[in-house]
C-alpha cells in the first residue's frame, strides 16, 4: 500500500466540503493570527476572558460531536471499540480548542476596538468643545 | 502492507477525517513522474469509475495523446452510495452526478456504446457503425445486470410487493428503501439472495441484511421477522476468515442461514422464491425478497475475442487479463480494468483505485519503450455495515489475506463506528477524487 500523500488527503477534503474547506480553513487561520495578535498586544493572559472561553470550548466540543452525528447519520452511542471513544475524544478536542481559541480572540478583538474607537472619540469631543 | 505502518504515527484526526482516503480508496496521484511525450491514440469504453480514472490519470502522465472515451450515459452513478439509499440514510440524489464533470480537458467523449471489440484488426465500433482506430484499449464497460436470468423477475418489479434489489440504480435503492421500511414495520419472512456469478461488491448482500435486521430491531419489531439469508455456496464471503466472522454476526443477529440456495425463480403473485440446491429446488415464501442478480460481462464484451476461452471466467464472459497487470494475455495493447477485468477478485471501486494506477503505468511504458514493475496485488476493499452506526473495515487481496490499511488502529473484523464513518463521509469524496486523477 502506498504511502498517504497530503495532497490526496487535500483532494478528498476538497471533494468532501467544496469551498466551505476553505472557508473553515481561513475561520481557522484568522482566528489563531487574532488570538496570536491579542496576545502579543496585552503581553499577558486575561483569566476572565481564559474562563469564558473555555466554557465556550466545552460547548464548542459538544458541538463538533453533534455535527460530526449530523453529518454521519450515527451518535456516539455507536462507539464499539476503544478507537471509536478515541476519535470521539479527538473530535470533541478539536471543536473545544477551536471554538475556545476563536472565542479568545473574539473578545480580545472586541476590547481592542472598543479601545481604538474611545480615544477617538474623546479627540473628536474636544475639538466641538475648543 | 509495511509502509502503511507510518500511519499510526499520524495524529488521529487525519485518520479520523481522511481514513478512506488513504484506506478504502488509496494510492498517491502520479504527478511526479516526468509526461510521456507521444501520438498515440488511447480508446476507454466504459465512462463509469474506472473509465472516468483512466482518463484523468492518462491524461496526466501522456503529453500529446488522443484519448477517446465511449459511454452512451450522460449519467454518472456512484454506486457505493445505493447501500445507504437503500438503508434509508441518504436520498437519491446522492448517488447522481454527471460524466462530463469528471472528464479532464482534451479527452474526446464519444457518446456512444461499443458494440464491437475488434482486437485484431485494433478498433472499436459503435452503435451507429463509427470505427474508432487505437494504439491501446482499455475496457471500463463494468458488468451488467442479468435481471431475466430469474425467470419472472424484472427490473420493473424492484420496489413492488416486497421485491428489493439495490443494484440497478438509484430509483431501484429508493424502492428497495421503501420495501424493507415497510417490512420493519410489519414482520414477516425476508430472504436475501446473492447470485451465483461474480459479483460487484459481493459484501453489499450482507449490508442489506444486517441493515434491515436493525431497523427492525430499532423499530421493536424484531420478533415479528425471520430473516433468512441464502448463500450461494458453502461460504457467506470468499475470505473465509471473513465468512466465518459474518457467521457469528448472524448467529448473534438471529439471522438464519441457507447454503448452496441459488434464486432462480420468483412469482411475485404468490410471494414465491425458487433456489436451486443441491438436493434438488426448493420453494421459499417471502414477504420480502433481496434479489441480487447474476452479474456478467456486458453482452459487446462477450461477443467479442476479448473474453477468457478457459477456466472459470469463461461462461460470463470476463476479460482476459493477466491479474497482477490487467493487460490482455492475447492482445497486448488490451487492458481491462474495473468490474469487466476477468480476476479472482476486485470488483469494488476500491480495487479501480489501484487497478488503474497499474494499467496506466503498463501503458506509458509501453509508449516510452520500457518496462514497468507496476502490479495489482488484488486489493478489495468493503466496509461491511454490521448495523447502522458501525461497520467492519473489510480489506483483503487475491491471497484471501487480510490487508488493513490502519494496521493496529481500525481492526478489519471488528463492528466500528470510524469505519461508519468513514463509508458515510469520506468514501464518496474519496470516489470523486479518484475519477479525477487526484487519489
Ligand atoms: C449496491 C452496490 C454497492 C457497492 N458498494 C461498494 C462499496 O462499498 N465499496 C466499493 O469500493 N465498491 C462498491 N460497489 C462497487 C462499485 O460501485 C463498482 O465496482 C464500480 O462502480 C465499478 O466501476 P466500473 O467502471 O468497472 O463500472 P461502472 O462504474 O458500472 O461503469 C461502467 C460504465 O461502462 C458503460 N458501458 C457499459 N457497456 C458499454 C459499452 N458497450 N460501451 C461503452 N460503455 C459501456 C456504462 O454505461 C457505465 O457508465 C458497489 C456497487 C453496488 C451496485
Amino acid at each position: 500500500m502506498k504511502e498517504l500523500d497530503p495532497l490526496v488527503f487535500l483532494a478528498v477534503l476538497h471533494e468532501m466540503m467544496g469551498a466551505l474547506l476553505w472557508l473553515l480553513a481561513g475561520l481557522a487561520v484568522l482566528s489563531l493570527a487574532t488570538f496570536a495578535a491579542v496576545l502579543l498586544r496585552e503581553r499577558s493572559v486575561s483569566s476572565a476572558r481564559l474562563i469564558r472561553s473555555e466554557v465556550v470550548g466545552v460547548l464548542g466540543g459538544f458541538g463538533a460531536l453533534v455535527l460530526m452525528a449530523y453529518v454521519t447519520v450515527s451518535g456516539f452511542t455507536d462507539a464499539g471499540g476503544p478507537i471509536d471513544w478515541l476519535l470521539i475524544a479527538v473530535i470533541w478536542g478539536l471543536g473545544a480548542a477551536g471554538t475556545a481559541i476563536a472565542a479568545y480572540a473574539a473578545q480580545g478583538l472586541a476590547v481592542w476596538l472598543r479601545q481604538i474607537r474611545r480615544p477617538a472619540g474623546l479627540a473628536a469631543r474636544r475639538e466641538r468643545t475648543a | 502492507m509495511g509502509e502503511a505502518h507510518g500511519l499510526k504515527r499520524r495524529d488521529l484526526f487525519k485518520l479520523g477525517l481522511a481514513a478512506a482516503a488513504a484506506g478504502t480508496l488509496p494510492g498517491g496521484a502520479a504527478a511526479s513522474v516526468p509526461k510521456v511525450a507521444t501520438k498515440a491514440r488511447i480508446v476507454i469504453a466504459g465512462a463509469g469509475a474506472a473509465g472516468l480514472a483512466a482518463a484523468s490519470r492518462l491524461a496526466a502522465r501522456l503529453d500529446g495523446a488522443r484519448i477517446t472515451v465511449l459511454d452512451k450515459r450522460k449519467q454518472h452513478f456512484y454506486q457505493p452510495g445505493f447501500t445507504l439509499i437503500a438503508a434509508g440514510l441518504k436520498p437519491r440524489e446522492y448517488t447522481v452526478s454527471a460524466n462530463a464533470d469528471y472528464l479532464p480537458r482534451g479527452v474526446d467523449w464519444v457518446q456512444e456504446a461499443v458494440a464491437e471489440f475488434d482486437p485484431e484488426g485494433k478498433k472499436v465500433v459503435t452503435e451507429s457503425g463509427e470505427a474508432i482506430p487505437y494504439d491501446y484499449l482499455i475496457v471500463a464497460t463494468g458488468l451488467s445486470l442479468d435481471y431475466g436470468a430469474i425467470a419472472g423477475m424484472s427490473r420493473e418489479l424492484i420496489g413492488k410487493d416486497g421485491i428489493c434489489s439495490a443494484y440497478a440504480g438509484p430509483d431501484a435503492a429508493m424502492g428497495t428503501w421503501h420495501c424493507i421500511s415497510r417490512f420493519a414495520d410489519e414482520g414477516g419472512v425476508g430472504v436475501f439472495t446473492r447470485p451465483n456469478t461474480e459479483m460487484k461488491c459481493a459484501g453489499a448482500p450482507l449490508k442489506h441484511t444486517f441493515i434491515t435486521e436493525d431497523h427492525l430491531r430499532r423499530r421493536g419489531n424484531r420478533s415479528k421477522a425471520e430473516i433468512l439469508y441464502a448463500a450461494n455456496n458453502k461460504a457467506l464471503f470468499s475470505v473465509p476468515i471473513v465468512s466465518e466472522k459474518v457467521r457469528m454476526l448472524f448467529e448473534d443477529r438471529g439471522i438464519r442461514t441457507a447454503y448452496e440456495h441459488v434464486l432462480t425463480a420468483i412469482d411475485p403473485g404468490r410471494k414465491l422464491a425458487t433456489f436451486t440446491t443441491p438436493g434438488g429446488p426448493v420453494e421459499i415464501k417471502y414477504d420480502l425478497i433481496n434479489v441480487i442478480p447474476p452479474m456478467r460481462a456486458p453482452q459487446a464484451v462477450r461477443n467479442s475475442p476479448l473474453p477468457w476461452t478457459a477456466g472459470p471466467f469463461t461462461a460470463d464472459g470476463w476479460v482476459e487479463v493477466d491479474p497482477a497487470t490487467l493487460r490482455h494475455r492475447r492482445y497486448p495493447d488490451v487492458f481491462a480494468v474495473g468490474d469487466v477485468a476477468g480476476v479472482p477478485k476486485g470488483k469494488t471501486a476500491a480495487s479501480i483505485k489501484w487497478q488503474v494506477p497499474v494499467a496506466v503505468d503498463h501503458i506509458a511504458a509501453a509508449i516510452a519503450g520500457t518496462t514497468s514493475s507496476s502490479a495489482y496485488d488484488g486489493y478489495t476493499s468493503c466496509p461491511l455495515i454490521t448495523r447502522l452506526g458501525r461497520a467492519m473495515l473489510v480489506e483483503f487481496d487475491y491471497r484471501n489475506n487480510l490487508t488493513p490499511s490502519f494496521p493496529h488502529v481500525v481492526a478489519p473484523l471488528e463492528e466500528l463506528w470510524v469505519t461508519w464513518v468513514m463509508k458515510t463521509i469520506a468514501l464518496k469524496p474519496t470516489y470523486l477524487a479518484m475519477l479525477r486523477g487526484l487519489a
